[in-house]
Protein backbone atom coordinates (compact mmCIF):
# COMPACT_ATOMS: atom_id res chain seq x y z
CA UNK A 1 0.00 0.00 0.00
CA UNK A 2 2.87 2.44 0.79
CA UNK A 3 3.79 2.19 -2.43
CA UNK A 4 0.06 4.16 -3.58
CA UNK A 5 1.03 6.95 -4.59
CA UNK A 6 -0.90 10.24 -2.43
CA UNK A 7 -3.43 10.82 -4.96
CA UNK A 8 -4.35 9.71 -8.39
CA UNK A 9 -6.86 10.72 -10.32
CA UNK A 10 -7.90 9.92 -13.90
CA UNK A 11 -10.20 11.87 -15.96
CA UNK A 12 -11.94 13.23 -13.24
CA UNK A 13 -14.87 15.51 -14.02
CA UNK A 14 -17.59 17.45 -12.36
CA UNK A 15 -20.43 19.32 -14.19
CA UNK A 16 -22.80 21.36 -12.08
CA UNK A 17 -25.92 21.26 -14.83
CA UNK A 18 -24.12 23.14 -17.78
CA UNK A 19 -21.29 24.85 -15.62
CA UNK A 20 -17.96 22.72 -15.89
CA UNK A 21 -16.26 22.84 -12.62
CA UNK A 22 -13.76 20.63 -13.62
CA UNK A 23 -12.47 18.95 -17.00
CA UNK A 24 -10.66 15.74 -16.72
CA UNK A 25 -8.12 15.83 -14.59
CA UNK A 26 -5.70 13.57 -14.69
CA UNK A 27 -2.30 13.89 -12.30
CA UNK A 28 -0.63 11.50 -9.75
CA UNK A 29 0.89 12.55 -6.92
CA UNK A 30 3.54 11.27 -5.22
CA UNK A 31 3.96 10.46 -1.37
CA UNK A 32 6.09 13.06 0.36
CA UNK A 33 5.46 15.88 -1.67
CA UNK A 34 3.96 18.81 -1.18
CA UNK A 35 2.15 19.65 -3.84
CA UNK A 36 0.35 23.17 -5.08
CA UNK A 37 -2.76 23.48 -6.76
CA UNK A 38 -2.86 26.95 -8.11
CA UNK A 39 -5.19 28.82 -10.42
CA UNK A 40 -7.72 31.91 -10.37
CA UNK A 41 -11.31 31.91 -8.25
CA UNK A 42 -13.51 29.57 -9.61
CA UNK A 43 -10.98 27.70 -11.58
CA UNK A 44 -11.68 24.53 -10.37
CA UNK A 45 -9.39 24.33 -7.21
CA UNK A 46 -11.76 23.21 -4.45
CA UNK A 47 -14.44 21.20 -6.88
CA UNK A 48 -11.33 18.92 -7.08
CA UNK A 49 -10.62 18.45 -3.20
CA UNK A 50 -14.28 18.05 -2.50
CA UNK A 51 -14.57 14.92 -5.35
CA UNK A 52 -11.12 13.30 -3.26
CA UNK A 53 -12.96 13.38 -0.06
CA UNK A 54 -15.89 12.16 -1.18
CA UNK A 55 -17.70 15.63 -0.28
CA UNK A 56 -18.85 15.88 -3.50
CA UNK A 57 -19.39 13.40 -6.82
CA UNK A 58 -17.88 13.00 -9.79
CA UNK A 59 -19.79 13.05 -12.99
CA UNK A 60 -16.93 11.00 -14.52
CA UNK A 61 -13.43 9.77 -14.13
CA UNK A 62 -11.63 8.27 -11.28
CA UNK A 63 -9.15 8.67 -8.19
CA UNK A 64 -7.60 7.14 -5.30
CA UNK A 65 -6.69 8.72 -2.17
CA UNK A 66 -3.83 6.88 -0.14
CA UNK A 67 -4.73 3.84 -2.37
CA UNK A 68 -8.28 3.56 -1.83
CA UNK A 69 -10.99 4.88 -4.08
CA UNK A 70 -12.56 7.75 -3.41
CA UNK A 71 -16.45 7.73 -1.56
CA UNK A 72 -14.94 4.62 0.65
CA UNK A 73 -14.79 6.07 4.23
CA UNK A 74 -11.27 3.91 4.49
CA UNK A 75 -9.72 6.91 1.95
CA UNK A 76 -10.41 9.49 4.43
CA UNK A 77 -8.98 7.55 7.62
CA UNK A 78 -5.39 9.15 7.43
CA UNK A 79 -6.38 12.21 6.20
CA UNK A 80 -6.64 15.63 7.39
CA UNK A 81 -8.16 18.49 5.57
CA UNK A 82 -8.66 22.32 6.41
CA UNK A 83 -11.90 23.54 4.15
CA UNK A 84 -11.77 26.83 2.52
CA UNK A 85 -15.32 27.32 4.45
CA UNK A 86 -13.58 26.71 7.85
CA UNK A 87 -16.56 26.47 10.57
CA UNK A 88 -16.35 24.84 13.62
CA UNK A 89 -19.23 24.03 16.27
CA UNK A 90 -19.13 27.22 17.65
CA UNK A 91 -20.87 26.40 21.21
CA UNK A 92 -17.67 24.29 21.67
CA UNK A 93 -14.62 25.14 23.08
CA UNK A 94 -10.84 24.70 20.95
CA UNK A 95 -10.02 21.41 22.99
CA UNK A 96 -13.59 20.08 22.57
CA UNK A 97 -13.49 20.42 18.65
CA UNK A 98 -9.88 18.77 18.45
CA UNK A 99 -11.52 15.92 20.86
CA UNK A 100 -14.08 15.08 18.66
CA UNK A 101 -12.10 14.91 15.75
CA UNK A 102 -10.15 12.69 17.28
CA UNK A 103 -12.69 10.67 18.62
CA UNK A 104 -14.10 10.72 14.46
CA UNK A 105 -10.85 9.90 13.06
CA UNK A 106 -10.99 6.75 15.30
CA UNK A 107 -7.81 8.15 17.60
CA UNK A 108 -6.86 6.02 20.50
CA UNK A 109 -8.16 7.89 23.33
CA UNK A 110 -5.17 7.56 25.64
CA UNK A 111 -3.40 9.40 22.54
CA UNK A 112 -5.84 12.31 23.06
CA UNK A 113 -4.77 14.67 25.36
CA UNK A 114 -1.24 14.58 23.62
CA UNK A 115 -2.79 15.11 19.81
CA UNK A 116 -5.07 18.11 21.30
CA UNK A 117 -2.04 19.67 23.24
CA UNK A 118 0.31 19.15 19.68
CA UNK A 119 -2.19 20.52 17.64
CA UNK A 120 -2.98 23.71 19.70
CA UNK A 121 1.07 24.33 20.56
CA UNK A 122 1.31 24.37 16.37
CA UNK A 123 -1.10 26.45 15.06
CA UNK A 124 -0.13 28.98 18.12
CA UNK A 125 -3.84 28.41 20.01
CA UNK A 126 -2.30 26.85 23.42
CA UNK A 127 -3.90 29.54 25.79
CA UNK A 128 -7.32 29.35 23.91
CA UNK A 129 -7.88 25.75 24.33
CA UNK A 130 -10.38 26.40 26.75
CA UNK A 131 -12.33 29.46 24.79
CA UNK A 132 -15.53 28.80 22.58
CA UNK A 133 -14.96 28.61 19.12
CA UNK A 134 -18.07 30.88 18.75
CA UNK A 135 -15.85 33.97 20.21
CA UNK A 136 -12.96 33.25 17.97
CA UNK A 137 -11.51 35.37 15.05
CA UNK A 138 -11.84 34.21 11.40
CA UNK A 139 -8.00 33.79 11.74
CA UNK A 140 -7.98 31.81 15.07
CA UNK A 141 -10.65 29.46 13.54
CA UNK A 142 -8.73 29.39 10.68
CA UNK A 143 -5.92 28.14 12.69
CA UNK A 144 -7.63 25.89 14.90
CA UNK A 145 -8.98 24.52 11.36
CA UNK A 146 -5.28 23.58 10.16
CA UNK A 147 -5.10 21.85 14.41
CA UNK A 148 -7.98 19.70 13.14
CA UNK A 149 -6.53 18.65 10.22
CA UNK A 150 -2.99 17.67 11.69
CA UNK A 151 -4.14 15.32 14.09
CA UNK A 152 -3.65 11.66 14.50
CA UNK A 153 -0.39 12.01 11.75
CA UNK A 154 -2.60 12.16 8.81
CA UNK A 155 -0.55 10.62 5.58
CA UNK A 156 -2.23 13.23 3.52
CA UNK A 157 -3.17 16.99 4.55
CA UNK A 158 -5.76 18.40 1.87
CA UNK A 159 -4.90 22.80 2.62
CA UNK A 160 -7.86 24.55 1.32
CA UNK A 161 -6.67 28.51 0.75
CA UNK A 162 -5.22 27.95 4.55
CA UNK A 163 -4.29 31.53 4.60
CA UNK A 164 -7.07 32.99 3.25
CA UNK A 165 -7.94 34.68 7.08
CA UNK A 166 -3.95 34.75 8.40
CA UNK A 167 -2.19 37.91 9.14
CA UNK A 168 1.54 37.55 7.77
CA UNK A 169 2.83 36.25 10.89
CA UNK A 170 -0.15 33.06 10.42
CA UNK A 171 0.83 32.51 6.60
CA UNK A 172 4.64 32.41 7.80
CA UNK A 173 3.18 30.20 10.37
CA UNK A 174 1.27 27.85 8.38
CA UNK A 175 4.64 27.78 5.44
CA UNK A 176 6.58 26.03 8.63
CA UNK A 177 4.08 23.54 9.28
CA UNK A 178 3.83 22.62 5.74
CA UNK A 179 7.83 22.30 5.79
CA UNK A 180 7.41 20.16 9.17
CA UNK A 181 5.03 17.74 7.87
CA UNK A 182 7.31 17.40 4.52
CA UNK A 183 10.00 16.43 6.90
CA UNK A 184 8.21 14.13 8.55
CA UNK A 185 6.99 12.39 5.00
CA UNK A 186 3.60 13.94 4.92
CA UNK A 187 1.79 14.43 1.54
CA UNK A 188 0.24 17.77 1.58
CA UNK A 189 -1.86 19.34 -1.39
CA UNK A 190 -2.45 22.76 -1.48
CA UNK A 191 -4.87 24.60 -2.72
CA UNK A 192 -4.14 29.00 -3.56
CA UNK A 193 -4.35 31.41 -5.83
CA UNK A 194 -1.45 33.11 -3.79
CA UNK A 195 1.78 32.18 -5.64
CA UNK A 196 4.30 33.52 -3.61
CA UNK A 197 3.20 31.03 -0.91
CA UNK A 198 3.26 28.38 -2.97
CA UNK A 199 6.43 29.20 -4.44
CA UNK A 200 7.97 29.32 -1.14
CA UNK A 201 6.48 26.06 0.10
CA UNK A 202 5.85 23.41 -2.86
CA UNK A 203 8.18 21.09 -4.65
CA UNK A 204 5.28 20.51 -7.21
CA UNK A 205 2.26 22.79 -9.10
CA UNK A 206 0.00 22.18 -11.30
CA UNK A 207 -1.92 25.15 -12.58
CA UNK A 208 -5.63 24.64 -13.43
CA UNK A 209 -7.89 27.48 -14.88
CA UNK A 210 -11.85 26.80 -16.10
CA UNK A 211 -11.61 23.21 -14.90
CA UNK A 212 -8.35 22.20 -16.91
CA UNK A 213 -4.60 21.56 -16.21
CA UNK A 214 -3.19 23.88 -18.01
CA UNK A 215 0.79 23.56 -17.04
CA UNK A 216 2.15 21.12 -14.56
CA UNK A 217 5.42 20.13 -12.96
CA UNK A 218 8.21 20.60 -10.55
CA UNK A 219 8.73 24.36 -9.79
CA UNK A 220 11.99 24.24 -11.82
CA UNK A 221 10.38 23.02 -14.50
CA UNK A 222 7.82 25.40 -14.73
CA UNK A 223 10.04 28.43 -14.39
CA UNK A 224 13.02 26.58 -16.40
CA UNK A 225 13.73 29.67 -18.83
CA UNK A 226 14.83 33.76 -18.03
CA UNK A 227 13.20 37.01 -18.74
CA UNK A 228 15.41 39.29 -20.15
CA UNK A 229 14.46 42.62 -20.90
CA UNK A 230 16.20 45.06 -23.26
CA UNK A 231 16.13 48.59 -23.93
CA UNK A 232 16.67 48.62 -27.89
CA UNK A 233 15.93 51.36 -30.32
CA UNK A 234 16.35 51.61 -34.60
CA UNK A 235 15.21 47.88 -34.41
CA UNK A 236 13.44 47.17 -37.76
CA UNK A 237 10.18 44.70 -38.23
CA UNK A 238 12.39 42.06 -39.81
CA UNK A 239 14.69 42.09 -36.50
CA UNK A 240 11.63 41.96 -33.95
CA UNK A 241 10.75 38.99 -36.06
CA UNK A 242 14.25 37.50 -36.15
CA UNK A 243 14.26 36.98 -32.17
CA UNK A 244 10.53 35.82 -32.04
CA UNK A 245 12.55 32.17 -31.80
CA UNK A 246 14.54 33.07 -28.64
CA UNK A 247 11.19 33.07 -26.80
CA UNK A 248 7.64 34.99 -26.00
CA UNK A 249 8.87 38.65 -27.05
CA UNK A 250 7.00 41.80 -25.67
CA UNK A 251 7.53 45.51 -26.37
CA UNK A 252 6.65 48.14 -24.51
CA UNK A 253 7.93 51.89 -23.95
CA UNK A 254 11.27 51.06 -25.87
CA UNK A 255 11.69 47.49 -23.56
CA UNK A 256 11.33 44.26 -25.50
CA UNK A 257 10.93 41.51 -22.72
CA UNK A 258 11.50 38.18 -23.62
CA UNK A 259 10.21 35.47 -21.85
CA UNK A 260 11.27 31.79 -21.42
CA UNK A 261 14.73 32.09 -23.05
CA UNK A 262 17.60 30.15 -21.82
CA UNK A 263 20.27 31.55 -19.70
CA UNK A 264 23.44 30.79 -22.51
CA UNK A 265 21.16 32.68 -25.26
CA UNK A 266 21.19 35.82 -23.91
CA UNK A 267 24.65 37.17 -25.78
CA UNK A 268 22.95 35.40 -29.18
CA UNK A 269 19.74 37.43 -28.56
CA UNK A 270 21.54 40.88 -27.90
CA UNK A 271 24.12 40.11 -31.07
CA UNK A 272 20.91 39.03 -33.08
CA UNK A 273 19.30 42.51 -32.35
CA UNK A 274 23.24 44.42 -33.21
CA UNK A 275 23.02 42.29 -36.77
CA UNK A 276 19.08 43.76 -37.50
CA UNK A 277 20.19 47.77 -36.90
CA UNK A 278 19.30 47.69 -33.13
CA UNK A 279 20.81 49.94 -30.89
CA UNK A 280 21.10 48.41 -27.45
CA UNK A 281 21.23 50.51 -24.34
CA UNK A 282 20.45 47.98 -21.53
CA UNK A 283 20.30 44.38 -21.18
CA UNK A 284 18.55 43.11 -17.57
CA UNK A 285 17.96 39.47 -16.69
CA UNK A 286 16.25 37.81 -14.47
CA UNK A 287 14.43 34.51 -13.32
CA UNK A 288 10.80 34.37 -14.14
CA UNK A 289 8.49 34.30 -10.86
CA UNK A 290 5.78 31.76 -10.67
CA UNK A 291 3.43 35.11 -10.90
CA UNK A 292 4.45 35.36 -14.15
CA UNK A 293 4.33 32.38 -15.66
CA UNK A 294 0.97 32.11 -14.39
CA UNK A 295 -0.22 35.44 -16.23
CA UNK A 296 1.20 34.36 -19.32
CA UNK A 297 -0.14 31.01 -18.95
CA UNK A 298 -3.67 32.17 -18.51
CA UNK A 299 -3.04 34.95 -20.68
CA UNK A 300 -2.32 32.15 -23.14
CA UNK A 301 -5.44 30.38 -22.21
CA UNK A 302 -8.06 32.98 -22.25
CA UNK B 1 -18.20 5.16 20.27
CA UNK B 2 -19.46 4.44 17.38
CA UNK B 3 -19.63 7.74 14.65
CA UNK B 4 -23.25 7.56 14.97
CA UNK B 5 -23.27 7.46 18.51
CA UNK B 6 -20.73 10.87 18.62
CA UNK B 7 -23.04 13.01 16.44
CA UNK B 8 -25.93 12.15 18.39
CA UNK B 9 -24.56 13.43 21.29
CA UNK B 10 -23.10 15.96 19.49
CA UNK B 11 -26.06 16.89 18.72
CA UNK B 12 -27.42 17.15 21.72
CA UNK B 13 -24.78 19.21 23.33
CA UNK B 14 -25.98 21.23 20.81
CA UNK B 15 -28.97 21.42 21.68
CA UNK B 16 -28.88 22.04 25.42
CA UNK B 17 -26.00 24.69 24.69
CA UNK B 18 -28.06 26.85 22.61
CA UNK B 19 -30.65 29.30 23.90
CA UNK B 20 -33.74 27.49 22.23
CA UNK B 21 -33.51 24.98 25.17
CA UNK B 22 -32.80 27.32 27.95
CA UNK B 23 -35.64 29.57 26.98
CA UNK B 24 -38.36 26.44 26.25
CA UNK B 25 -37.40 25.22 29.62
CA UNK B 26 -37.55 28.37 31.18
CA UNK B 27 -41.05 29.27 29.24
CA UNK B 28 -42.67 26.02 30.41
CA UNK B 29 -41.73 26.13 34.05
CA UNK B 30 -44.15 29.82 33.84
CA UNK B 31 -46.97 28.19 32.06
CA UNK B 32 -46.70 24.83 34.65
CA UNK B 33 -46.71 27.41 37.20
CA UNK B 34 -49.84 29.23 36.10
CA UNK B 35 -51.75 25.63 34.92
CA UNK B 36 -51.19 24.40 38.41
CA UNK B 37 -52.23 27.85 39.59
CA UNK B 38 -55.29 27.20 37.62
CA UNK B 39 -56.07 24.60 38.66
CA UNK B 40 -55.71 24.91 42.26
CA UNK B 41 -58.48 27.69 41.66
CA UNK B 42 -60.89 24.84 40.24
CA UNK B 43 -62.73 23.88 43.29
CA UNK B 44 -63.74 27.20 43.82
CA UNK B 45 -65.05 28.47 40.70
CA UNK B 46 -68.92 27.10 41.07
CA UNK B 47 -71.54 29.49 41.11
CA UNK B 48 -71.70 32.16 43.87
CA UNK B 49 -69.11 30.82 45.33
CA UNK B 50 -70.06 27.22 45.75
CA UNK B 51 -67.17 24.27 45.99
CA UNK B 52 -67.62 22.32 43.10
CA UNK B 53 -68.14 18.83 44.12
CA UNK B 54 -65.97 15.83 43.69
CA UNK B 55 -67.27 14.51 40.42
CA UNK B 56 -67.58 17.77 38.89
CA UNK B 57 -64.21 19.11 39.86
CA UNK B 58 -62.81 15.43 37.88
CA UNK B 59 -64.81 16.55 34.95
CA UNK B 60 -63.61 19.59 34.55
CA UNK B 61 -60.07 19.02 36.00
CA UNK B 62 -59.69 16.28 33.10
CA UNK B 63 -61.19 18.29 30.09
CA UNK B 64 -58.70 20.93 30.91
CA UNK B 65 -55.89 18.28 30.95
CA UNK B 66 -56.57 17.68 27.65
CA UNK B 67 -56.27 21.22 26.77
CA UNK B 68 -53.45 21.80 28.49
CA UNK B 69 -51.66 18.18 26.93
CA UNK B 70 -52.79 19.80 23.74
CA UNK B 71 -50.76 23.04 24.38
CA UNK B 72 -47.89 20.49 25.58
CA UNK B 73 -47.99 18.37 22.26
CA UNK B 74 -48.00 21.72 20.21
CA UNK B 75 -44.96 22.93 21.70
CA UNK B 76 -43.22 19.69 21.30
CA UNK B 77 -44.06 19.35 18.25
CA UNK B 78 -42.79 23.04 17.25
CA UNK B 79 -39.96 22.59 19.20
CA UNK B 80 -39.08 19.09 16.90
CA UNK B 81 -39.66 21.02 13.66
CA UNK B 82 -37.39 23.99 15.06
CA UNK B 83 -34.56 21.38 15.77
CA UNK B 84 -34.79 19.32 13.37
CA UNK B 85 -34.89 21.28 9.98
CA UNK B 86 -31.61 23.43 10.67
CA UNK B 87 -30.08 20.38 11.66
CA UNK B 88 -28.89 19.42 8.11
CA UNK B 89 -29.30 22.44 5.71
CA UNK B 90 -27.44 24.51 8.90
CA UNK B 91 -24.59 22.34 9.14
CA UNK B 92 -24.35 22.18 5.44
CA UNK B 93 -24.96 25.93 4.73
CA UNK B 94 -22.70 26.89 7.50
CA UNK B 95 -19.89 24.73 6.91
CA UNK B 96 -19.66 22.93 9.83
CA UNK B 97 -20.56 19.51 7.63
CA UNK B 98 -17.33 19.85 5.84
CA UNK B 99 -14.96 18.92 8.42
CA UNK B 100 -17.41 16.63 10.44
CA UNK B 101 -17.93 14.69 6.66
CA UNK B 102 -14.33 14.72 5.52
CA UNK B 103 -13.83 11.95 8.42
CA UNK B 104 -14.14 8.56 7.98
CA UNK B 105 -18.16 8.54 8.96
CA UNK B 106 -20.98 7.70 6.70
CA UNK B 107 -23.49 9.95 5.59
CA UNK B 108 -26.06 7.39 6.68
CA UNK B 109 -24.21 7.90 10.37
CA UNK B 110 -24.36 11.07 10.16
CA UNK B 111 -27.87 11.40 9.51
CA UNK B 112 -28.84 8.77 12.48
CA UNK B 113 -27.07 10.32 14.36
CA UNK B 114 -28.66 13.61 14.53
CA UNK B 115 -32.38 11.90 14.58
CA UNK B 116 -30.86 10.30 17.50
CA UNK B 117 -29.66 13.27 19.29
CA UNK B 118 -32.93 15.24 18.66
CA UNK B 119 -35.08 12.34 19.51
CA UNK B 120 -33.12 12.24 23.12
CA UNK B 121 -33.12 15.69 23.64
CA UNK B 122 -37.17 15.91 23.22
CA UNK B 123 -37.20 13.01 25.26
CA UNK B 124 -34.99 14.67 27.90
CA UNK B 125 -37.82 17.57 27.61
CA UNK B 126 -40.77 16.32 27.47
CA UNK B 127 -40.56 13.09 29.94
CA UNK B 128 -39.70 15.12 33.17
CA UNK B 129 -41.94 18.19 32.60
CA UNK B 130 -45.00 16.03 31.47
CA UNK B 131 -44.60 14.22 34.63
CA UNK B 132 -44.07 16.85 37.29
CA UNK B 133 -47.06 18.96 35.48
CA UNK B 134 -49.37 15.42 35.93
CA UNK B 135 -47.41 15.33 39.34
CA UNK B 136 -48.48 18.96 40.17
CA UNK B 137 -52.40 18.62 39.06
CA UNK B 138 -52.46 15.96 41.70
CA UNK B 139 -51.32 17.66 44.71
CA UNK B 140 -54.05 20.66 44.10
CA UNK B 141 -56.85 18.98 42.71
CA UNK B 142 -55.72 15.12 44.06
CA UNK B 143 -56.76 14.46 40.06
CA UNK B 144 -54.26 11.86 37.84
CA UNK B 145 -55.74 10.81 34.15
CA UNK B 146 -56.18 7.42 33.69
CA UNK B 147 -52.85 6.25 31.71
CA UNK B 148 -50.04 9.35 32.03
CA UNK B 149 -47.37 6.96 30.58
CA UNK B 150 -49.21 6.19 27.51
CA UNK B 151 -49.84 10.03 27.31
CA UNK B 152 -46.84 10.89 27.35
CA UNK B 153 -45.45 8.04 25.09
CA UNK B 154 -47.71 9.23 22.39
CA UNK B 155 -47.27 13.09 22.44
CA UNK B 156 -43.39 12.09 22.26
CA UNK B 157 -44.16 9.83 19.36
CA UNK B 158 -46.10 12.80 17.69
CA UNK B 159 -43.03 14.93 18.03
CA UNK B 160 -40.61 12.09 16.92
CA UNK B 161 -42.96 11.73 13.58
CA UNK B 162 -42.49 15.43 12.80
CA UNK B 163 -39.35 15.79 13.89
CA UNK B 164 -38.55 13.03 11.14
CA UNK B 165 -40.54 15.02 8.35
CA UNK B 166 -38.33 18.08 9.37
CA UNK B 167 -35.24 16.06 9.19
CA UNK B 168 -35.91 14.92 5.64
CA UNK B 169 -36.79 17.90 4.33
CA UNK B 170 -33.36 19.36 5.82
CA UNK B 171 -31.27 17.06 3.21
CA UNK B 172 -32.54 19.41 0.50
CA UNK B 173 -34.54 22.44 2.18
CA UNK B 174 -33.36 25.06 3.98
CA UNK B 175 -33.96 25.66 7.94
CA UNK B 176 -36.64 28.42 7.44
CA UNK B 177 -38.35 26.69 4.20
CA UNK B 178 -38.49 23.19 6.02
CA UNK B 179 -39.62 24.30 9.08
CA UNK B 180 -42.50 26.06 7.55
CA UNK B 181 -43.53 23.28 5.45
CA UNK B 182 -43.47 20.57 7.82
CA UNK B 183 -45.18 22.75 10.48
CA UNK B 184 -48.08 23.66 7.39
CA UNK B 185 -48.49 19.68 7.12
CA UNK B 186 -48.44 19.15 10.52
CA UNK B 187 -51.83 21.50 10.76
CA UNK B 188 -52.90 20.24 7.45
CA UNK B 189 -52.73 16.98 9.69
CA UNK B 190 -54.63 18.30 12.31
CA UNK B 191 -57.68 19.84 9.96
CA UNK B 192 -57.70 16.26 8.15
CA UNK B 193 -58.15 14.65 11.35
CA UNK B 194 -61.36 16.76 12.21
CA UNK B 195 -62.28 16.55 8.18
CA UNK B 196 -62.46 12.86 8.97
CA UNK B 197 -64.44 13.17 12.18
CA UNK B 198 -67.09 15.33 10.42
CA UNK B 199 -67.39 13.19 7.48
CA UNK B 200 -67.88 9.92 10.50
CA UNK B 201 -70.57 12.25 12.40
CA UNK B 202 -72.61 13.15 9.10
CA UNK B 203 -71.67 9.41 7.57
CA UNK B 204 -70.00 10.53 4.82
CA UNK B 205 -67.77 8.21 3.48
CA UNK B 206 -65.98 10.34 1.36
CA UNK B 207 -65.17 13.14 3.81
CA UNK B 208 -64.00 10.38 6.26
CA UNK B 209 -61.71 9.00 3.97
CA UNK B 210 -59.84 12.59 3.50
CA UNK B 211 -59.56 12.44 7.37
CA UNK B 212 -58.28 8.75 7.28
CA UNK B 213 -55.56 9.26 4.63
CA UNK B 214 -54.28 12.32 6.46
CA UNK B 215 -53.91 10.09 9.11
CA UNK B 216 -51.91 8.25 7.21
CA UNK B 217 -49.83 10.34 4.88
CA UNK B 218 -48.69 12.25 8.28
CA UNK B 219 -49.37 10.01 11.26
CA UNK B 220 -49.11 12.94 13.75
CA UNK B 221 -53.01 13.39 14.18
CA UNK B 222 -52.79 10.15 15.04
CA UNK B 223 -50.31 9.85 17.20
CA UNK B 224 -52.46 13.18 19.00
CA UNK B 225 -55.80 11.07 19.88
CA UNK B 226 -53.96 8.60 21.31
CA UNK B 227 -52.72 11.29 23.72
CA UNK B 228 -56.25 12.34 24.12
CA UNK B 229 -57.69 8.96 25.09
CA UNK B 230 -54.85 8.68 27.32
CA UNK B 231 -56.42 11.44 29.17
CA UNK B 232 -60.17 10.71 29.20
CA UNK B 233 -61.52 8.84 32.47
CA UNK B 234 -63.61 6.56 32.06
CA UNK B 235 -66.39 8.48 32.61
CA UNK B 236 -66.53 10.78 30.03
CA UNK B 237 -64.97 7.93 27.83
CA UNK B 238 -68.76 6.40 28.49
CA UNK B 239 -70.88 9.72 28.17
CA UNK B 240 -69.51 10.79 24.92
CA UNK B 241 -69.77 7.06 23.54
CA UNK B 242 -73.18 7.12 23.98
CA UNK B 243 -73.21 10.83 22.14
CA UNK B 244 -72.65 8.11 19.01
CA UNK B 245 -70.83 9.17 15.92
CA UNK B 246 -71.49 13.26 16.93
CA UNK B 247 -68.26 13.14 19.52
CA UNK B 248 -65.80 12.20 16.63
CA UNK B 249 -65.70 15.47 15.41
CA UNK B 250 -64.23 16.79 18.29
CA UNK B 251 -60.90 16.88 18.45
CA UNK B 252 -60.34 17.12 21.62
CA UNK B 253 -61.48 13.62 22.33
CA UNK B 254 -60.75 10.37 20.94
CA UNK B 255 -63.04 7.18 22.31
CA UNK B 256 -60.09 4.49 21.80
CA UNK B 257 -56.48 3.94 21.60
CA UNK B 258 -55.34 4.11 17.95
CA UNK B 259 -55.42 0.33 16.55
CA UNK B 260 -52.27 -1.48 16.83
CA UNK B 261 -51.84 -1.72 13.18
CA UNK B 262 -51.96 1.70 12.91
CA UNK B 263 -49.05 1.93 15.07
CA UNK B 264 -47.07 -0.36 13.37
CA UNK B 265 -48.01 2.00 10.63
CA UNK B 266 -46.57 4.62 12.33
CA UNK B 267 -43.45 2.99 13.31
CA UNK B 268 -43.04 1.87 9.64
CA UNK B 269 -43.81 5.88 8.53
CA UNK B 270 -41.14 6.95 10.55
CA UNK B 271 -38.57 3.97 9.33
CA UNK B 272 -39.43 4.98 6.03
CA UNK B 273 -38.95 8.91 6.12
CA UNK B 274 -35.88 8.61 7.89
CA UNK B 275 -34.28 5.74 5.19
CA UNK B 276 -35.69 8.54 2.58
CA UNK B 277 -34.04 11.36 5.10
CA UNK B 278 -30.52 9.45 4.48
CA UNK B 279 -30.76 8.48 0.73
CA UNK B 280 -31.70 12.14 0.12
CA UNK B 281 -28.65 13.16 2.21
CA UNK B 282 -26.31 10.91 0.62
CA UNK B 283 -26.92 12.23 -2.86
CA UNK B 284 -26.37 15.67 -1.62
CA UNK B 285 -23.07 17.56 -2.81
CA UNK B 286 -21.50 19.47 0.28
Amino acid sequence: MIDEPAIRTRDLAKRYDSTVALAGLTMTIPRGAVFGFLGPNGAGKTTAVKLLLGLARPTSGEAEVLGVPIGDRASRRRVGYLPELFRYQPWLTAREVLALHCELAGIDRAAWPREIADALATVGLAERGATRVGTFSKGMQQRLGLGVALLGDPELVLLDEPTSALDPVGRHDVREITRALRDRGVTVFLNSHLLAEVEQVCDRVAIVDRGRVIADGTLEELLRGETVRVRVTDLSADGRAAIARFGDVAEEGGWLTVRGIDAPAVPDLVAALVRAGGRVHAVETAHESLEDRFLRLLGGAS
Amino acid sequence: MTPTLVIARLTVQELLRRRLFLVLVALTLVVMALVTWGFARLPTLGDGGRELGRTEVVAVASQLLILVGFMFSFTLAFSAVFAGAPSLSGDVESGTALAILARPISRAEFVLGKWLGIVATILVYALPTTALQLLLVDVVVSYVPPRPLEFVAFVAAEAVVILTLALALSTRLAGMVGGVVALVLWGVGWIGGIVGGVGLAFDNPTVTHVGTATRLILPTDGMWRGAVWALEPAAILETMRQAGRAAAANPFFAPDPPPAPYLAWTAGWVAVVLGAAIWSFSRREI
